[in-house]
């Protein structure tokens, strides 16, 4: 009887063991990534296409969206996500953070500290980004103004608020890979870049399997609006029809083919993606109808 | 400011908070008439601002008039209380309408003053049309972000 005890508690200790190992957080490499020089100047259109301010900007986001003092809620079936403050305030906001734990934290889901993020943050989509164009970002971020707001907890339900466990989430989940493969054009390839990894598109237009995961074999497709009623719409699939002119004119001007105008959550990502250059809206547009073939 | 009054008496004043559906409240359709028409007419000048259609100047100067007209359609019948996507179904009208409606309807004033602005240049060739036409896109941009819920 001692002997099967014996066991069994090995075995736990084990497994548990096995799931902490599993779960542990992996930054990428702090020296490479402290090393790159950032560019100011090339990290507005990366901040731009991120489409940062979309989530972080405060209360005052009508006046002024580059004041990134978080506090927006987003409701969701695991609880309520507030976005914190990535203003530079060195306290309150990311201020104090070097580049490698910035890159780190927008590439892994990895804090400072070494806790996983929630996967709210889009690094299943920045993971794609070319850390050179995290650290130009780095570098723009910290032109922007600093504000004093702290941060709030975040509003998740048990089992949801047990940090550790998004380790596994992203053991199952997080990869780098592009999910539409093959013969892109070069326009296409660089749409992809943008859509699959800085604008995140597919976090909000692909719909998500019981874990919160994005199912690729759906891209695109739409999905229940995670925050309030309605859908959020396909960009592919039988029901969009749109052409890449249409895609394009959209994404710089917020109306649609019938000329309806862009609301939601949708018209500050359209504030941020119209200030890019054409090219980047034409290229999105192209990788769009790609990923819908 | 007459529409104001006339949506905060009805606040105040209504208390029926029975559920219903969308065709039970007329005013529900009603009012999304009123947007289609808003549409057939900025739609028109959006065809030709993006270069889908040839700039007219008399077409551009009756759709932006038109639009001039319809945005001075007294509103106060058409948001009653009650008739938000929380009590009912079939419309898109967000609940914050009715907690925020200051904010409401500065935000249609903005759109009664670009839609002003466009009457002005429609008609003045293609490029001033279009100076004016940007600002009706935003007024409305400003109210959907805040007040329409997503499409089901």
């Amino acid at each position: 009887m001692r002997k099967i005890v014996g066991v069994a508690a090995a075995t736990a200790a084990a497994l548990g063991a096995g799931l902490w190992v599993a779960s542990a957080p992996r930054p990428m490499d702090s020296a490479t990534l402290d090393a790159l020089q950032g560019d100011a100047m090339r990290g507005q259109a990366v901040y731009l296409a991120a489409g940062c301010s979309s989530c972080h900007a405060g209360p005052a986001r009508d006046a002024d969206p580059l004041i990134l003092s978080g506090g927006r809620e987003f409701a969701s079936d695991f609880g309520t996500f507030i976005a914190p403050n990535i203003s530079t305030d060195p306290i309150y906001g990311i201020g104090g953070w070097t580049q490698a734990q910035f890159i780190n934290a927008v590439m892994r889901g990895v804090s400072p500290d070494g806790a996983h993020y929630y996967p709210a943050f889009p690094y299943t989509s920045y993971i794609r980004a070319e850390p050179q164009d995290m650290a130009d970002l780095f570098a723009y971020m910290q032109t922007l103004p600093a504000d004093a707001t702290p941060s709030q907890p975040q509003d998740l339900a048990f089992p949801f608020n047990i940090r550790r466990a998004v380790g596994l989430w992203k053991a199952l989940y997080l990869h780098e890979d592009w999910v539409i493969t093959g013969d892109l054009t070069e326009e296409e390839t660089r749409g992809r870049y943008l859509a699959e990894g800085l604008a995140h598109c597919a976090e909000c237009h692909t719909p998500r399997n019981a874990l919160g995961a994005l199912d690729h074999g759906r891209w695109f497709l739409g999905a229940p609006n995670p925050s309030g009623t309605g859908r959020i719409p396909a960009i592919a699939g039988p029901d969009f029809d749109w052409t890449a002119f249409d895609i394009s004119a959209y994404l710089e001007t917020g109306l649609t083919p019938a000329f309806d105008v862009v609301g939601g959550s949708m018209a500050p990502v359209v504030r941020s993606l119209q200030q890019l250059e054409k090219s980047e809206l034409d290229a999105i547009a192209a990788y769009i109808l790609r990923a819908g073939q | 400011m007459k529409f104001r009054s006339f949506v905060c008496i009805i606040a105040l004043g209504t208390t029926i908070a029975l559920p219903t559906f969308a065709q039970d409240n007329p005013a529900i359709g009603q009012r999304q008439g009123q947007f289609k028409l808003f549409v057939h007419n900025f739609g028109l000048l959006g065809g030709m601002a993006q270069g889908r259609i040839d700039y007219d100047a008399d077409m551009a100067q009756l759709a932006a008039d038109n639009l001039f007209y319809l945005t001075r359609h007294d509103q106060s019948r058409l948001w009653p209380e009650g008739t938000d996507s929380a009590s009912v179904s079939g419309t898109r009208a967000n609940p914050a309408i009715w907690e925020n409606l200051d904010d409401f309807v500065a935000k249609f004033g903005a759109l009664q003053t670009a839609a002003e602005g466009l009457q002005q240049v429609a008609g003045g060739g293609l490029d001033a049309m279009r100076a004016g036409f940007g600002p009706v896109g935003q007024s409305c941009q400003a109210c959907h972000e805040a007040y329409r819920d997503e499409a089901s």
